[in-house]
């Protein structure tokens, strides 16, 4: 049995100190923000702003996943904040203007926002349409619907178990949150790093023809990842809603750029094939961070944006200029 | 004798790479009007020494005169001020753009603040004409077969007033019939006391086009010799350094039992009938000229492209692969063509790559047995003599030769039965072409049977048990080890035929 405990834990291990390696750069900025951070402020060191950050990136973090199985594959995904939206609106008009009880609303609407997924898979991987044109188009016709379906008002929920998932706490103060991101990213890490299906993804991001030379059907790996691109996109549309108690059509509007920045901060080549989801994680943590940070100073938010975008521009100019070096 | 001159002298370059010293005093003297082949295994630093020249790469010592003079060279620009052009293996031209557009790329004409396309079309079109292409200098560059771009790349150098034309590897993606258009260009551009320096692998070619061949080896200059006055042996020992006395390596190691038959396999398209059949232990070469389908009829039997007509039988019973996958399952394996651009996952490291086939086996619910993938990747790594820092190496930093190994490596992994391989050598050094050789044999001996196809008529000869001659999409013939000679394969391979 020794030998068994020894044999699950080397790996681990060494899987942490790889990822630690690759993503030295990003650590190194994130450490610098935190200590700025925590001599400009008192209140950002604090085990309840640390659950707030947590709460606050919970979105990003189950949009990243997708997102960066998405890139790998070298495609993109506009429409994942359009699909937060069409479940959530949709969960919230179900639980208050039909009376469905929550524990059928929140299936039935998840499957209706992972048909958004489904739709862009089956588009990408029977077409040569590029993802980008797409996800831009669903992400259109998904912001519609979800404003003809709330008549551009907010539809209020009241609901124990839709008020639970939103604010809940378990073993007593650990928010519900924290569940959600472990949960995706242990199933985003077992997909990427575990079966068949992760190894494809890589394949079919780095050379779509020489993958399909050795068997791996690229539309079948295409239209799943679109899939599951869609269905953790409804997941956290349900998440979003259920924070503020209410179906808002404009909920998750934005939400697809802080995806594709935190897997662009990690590292993730937006030409495909190359990538990892430990640097997307790093990536949102960077971003809530910087989020969180501003928010405490006070910074105006017309300036918060500014930020956002130069530190993707310097992240991404280390990353050049590390690849020159090469 | 018209007198000669010499027209460009590279005297002792040297040239390091962080602390891998790549070039060690190196030269090369060219003459006005002179094929000159420089000639090297993969890492001899052939095109090291040509960047040098083309002012891509700075030179750490040594100089280089053009005419006598000392020429400052130092980036691209200057390079090309002083009549030196390269052209590259991969074309850099604007596929969209006229061939004037891509020929006056960068120094247009201009005409009262507009570019003036009917002066540029002129000028260009004077080239055209003068080098007998027959093409129309408002032509879209990718209307134009690769033969004929990398022609309009040549008329752009000349149109510069190049008297330095390197070619890198110039007829690698032409056929046999572009080839000899380039000859026949290359032999005009001679006659214009242009001086090229010739950069091949094909032994055969050398003799054809080349006046002299400069050998490099290991970063260092071994000599240059007349090449009609040294014999293939000769030059293959200055280039490997070593006597190639068992260069090819062929043991007879054909068994009875008939494992695939394939009868008039056709995939409605290039493949119209293709016809043989293949035993256990067998190495049946497929030769044929480009464009004869030979490829296309292994894609089609691979289950890439669909069958349309024929039928293949499969150890006694008739099967039809419809994927890969299928063709996989059954012990089939393919080693494309094209090692970049159908092979290999060239950002991801080697692991990857060898492993990619048989996930399966270390890879199930869920659960990664690490270490059974590296005792696949190690195996094979070790058996193919694979030169890497280590498994996570990216593959598209290795060598020609490596990376075709680490190809080979993968499909050996999953094929139990007919391994088909498509142009096993080409573009890897002489010495990594030994050693397939060697691999191809062990592979019989083992059992296994084998398909190659090779535009390499003495790697055929010397290694197949029998040649099958493909022309127009349609077996011409089938040759037996003792009837094995150019003259009959080519004679099969340039045959007429009618479906």
């Amino acid at each position: 049995m020794e030998t068994k405990s020894k044999s699950g834990s080397v790996p681990f291990v060494r899987g942490f100190v790889e990822s630690v390696r690759r993503n030295g750069g990003i650590i190194i900025g994130l450490l610098i923000i935190c200590a700025i951070l925590t001599v400009m402020s008192d209140s950002f060191l604090s085990p309840q702003n640390f659950s707030n950050i947590m709460r606050q990136i919970t979105v990003n973090v189950i949009l990243a996943c997708g997102m960066t199985m998405v890139i790998i594959l070298g495609g993109i995904d506009l429409s994942v904040g359009s699909i937060i939206a069409v479940s959530g609106c949709l969960c919230c008009g179900l639980i208050t203007n039909v009376g469905m009880p929550s524990v059928a609303a929140i299936p039935i609407s998840i499957a209706a926002g992972t048909m958004v997924g489904v739709f862009n898979g089956l588009v990408v991987s029977r077409t040569t349409i590029p993802p980008f044109i797409v996800t831009l188009a669903t992400m259109n016709i998904g912001r519609g619907f979800a404003r003809i379906y709330t008549k551009a008002t907010t539809i209020l929920v009241d609901d124990e178990l839709f008020t639970f998932i939103g604010s809940g706490k378990i073993f007593g103060s650990i928010p519900i949150h924290f569940v959600y991101m472990i949960v995706v990213i242990a199933a985003s890490a077992l997909i990427l790093n575990r079966t068949r299906l992760g190894r494809n993804i890589y394949a079919v991001g780095d050379n779509r023809q020489a993958a399909s030379y050795s068997g791996i059907h690229s539309g079948k790996v295409t239209l799943t990842v679109f899939i599951i691109m869609g269905f953790f996109a409804a997941c956290a549309g349900i998440v979003s809603s259920a924070r503020t108690f209410s179906g808002q059509f404009n909920v998750g509007e934005g939400t697809e750029m802080d995806a594709i920045s935190a897997v662009v901060l990690g590292g993730t080549s937006m030409s495909g094939g190359v990538g990892y989801l430990s640097g997307t994680i790093i990536g949102c943590v960077v971003i809530g961070v910087l989020n969180n940070g501003m928010n405490i100073l006070g910074i105006d938010s017309s300036w918060q944006y500014v930020v956002k975008g130069v530190v993707v521009l310097i992240a991404v100019f280390i990353d050049y200029f590390k690849k020159m070096r090469e | 004798m018209p007198s000669v001159s010499v027209l460009l002298e590279m005297k002792d370059i040297s040239k390091s790479f962080s602390d891998n010293k790549v070039l060690d005093r190196v030269r090369l003297s060219v003459e006005a009007g002179e094929v000159h082949a420089l000639l090297g295994e993969n890492g001899a630093g052939k095109s090291t020494l040509m960047k040098i020249l083309g002012g891509i790469y700075s030179r750490d010592e040594g100089e280089i005169l053009i005419n006598g003079e000392r020429a400052d060279i130092h980036d691209v620009v200057s390079a090309r001020d002083h009549g030196i052009s390269i052209i590259h293996q991969e074309l850099m031209m604007a596929q969209h753009l006229t061939i004037a557009e891509n020929v006056f790329m960068g120094r247009e004409i201009m005409k009262n603040g507009m570019v003036d396309l009917a002066e540029q079309e002129r000028r260009t079109q004077e080239f055209l004409d003068k080098y007998g292409m027959g093409l129309g200098a408002g032509t879209q560059l990718r209307r134009l077969t690769i033969a004929k771009q990398q022609m309009v790349e040549i008329i752009k150098a000349v149109s510069f007033g190049a008297k330095i034309i390197v070619m890198d590897e110039p007829t690698s993606s032409l056929s046999e019939t572009e080839v000899e258009i380039l000859y026949d260009m290359i032999r005009t551009l001679k006659k214009e006391q242009v001086a090229i320096i010739y950069i091949s692998h094909r032994l055969n070619e050398l003799y054809e086009i080349t006046d002299r061949t400069t050998i490099m080896r290991d970063g260092e200059y071994i000599g240059t010799v007349v090449t009609k006055e040294t014999d293939r042996d000769q030059l293959i020992a200055m280039m490997v350094g070593r006597d190639l006395s068992s260069y090819y390596t062929k043991n007879d190691h054909v068994q009875d039992e008939i494992v695939l038959e394939v009868r008039d396999l056709s995939d409605g398209d290039r493949v119209k009938k293709a016809d043989f059949d293949l035993r256990k232990g067998e190495i049946l070469g497929v030769a044929g000229l480009v464009g004869a389908g030979r490829s296309e009829t292994m894609e089609c039997l691979f289950g890439i492209t669909r069958r349309k007509g024929g039928k293949v039988i499969y150890k006694g019973r008739e099967v039809s692969f419809k994927n890969p996958v299928e063709a996989m399952e059954a012990g089939f394996g393919l080693v494309p063509e094209d090692r970049k651009k159908e092979g290999l996952f060239l950002q991801s490291g080697v692991r990857f790559n060898t492993t990619i086939n048989v996930i399966p086996q270390f890879m199930k619910r869920l659960v990664w047995n690490r270490s059974r993938e590296d005792e696949i990747v190690e195996e094979k790594i070790r058996d193919m003599h694979i030169k890497v820092t280590g498994p996570e190496q990216t593959v598209g930093k290795l060598s020609g030769g490596n990376q075709q190994k680490v190809l080979i490596g993968r499909w050996l992994c999953s094929t139990r039965s007919v391994l088909i391989l498509d142009e096993p050598t080409r573009g890897v050094d002489v010495k990594t072409k030994a050693e397939i050789y060697a691999l191809i044999d062990k592979l019989a001996e083992q059992g296994l049977s084998i398909i190659m196809v090779s535009s390499e008529l003495p790697e055929l000869i010397n290694m197949s048990d029998r040649v099958m001659v493909m022309s127009g999409g349609m077996t011409t013939g089938v040759l037996g080890r003792e009837e094995l000679s150019q003259e009959r394969i080519m004679q099969l391979a340039t045959m007429e035929v009618t479906a």
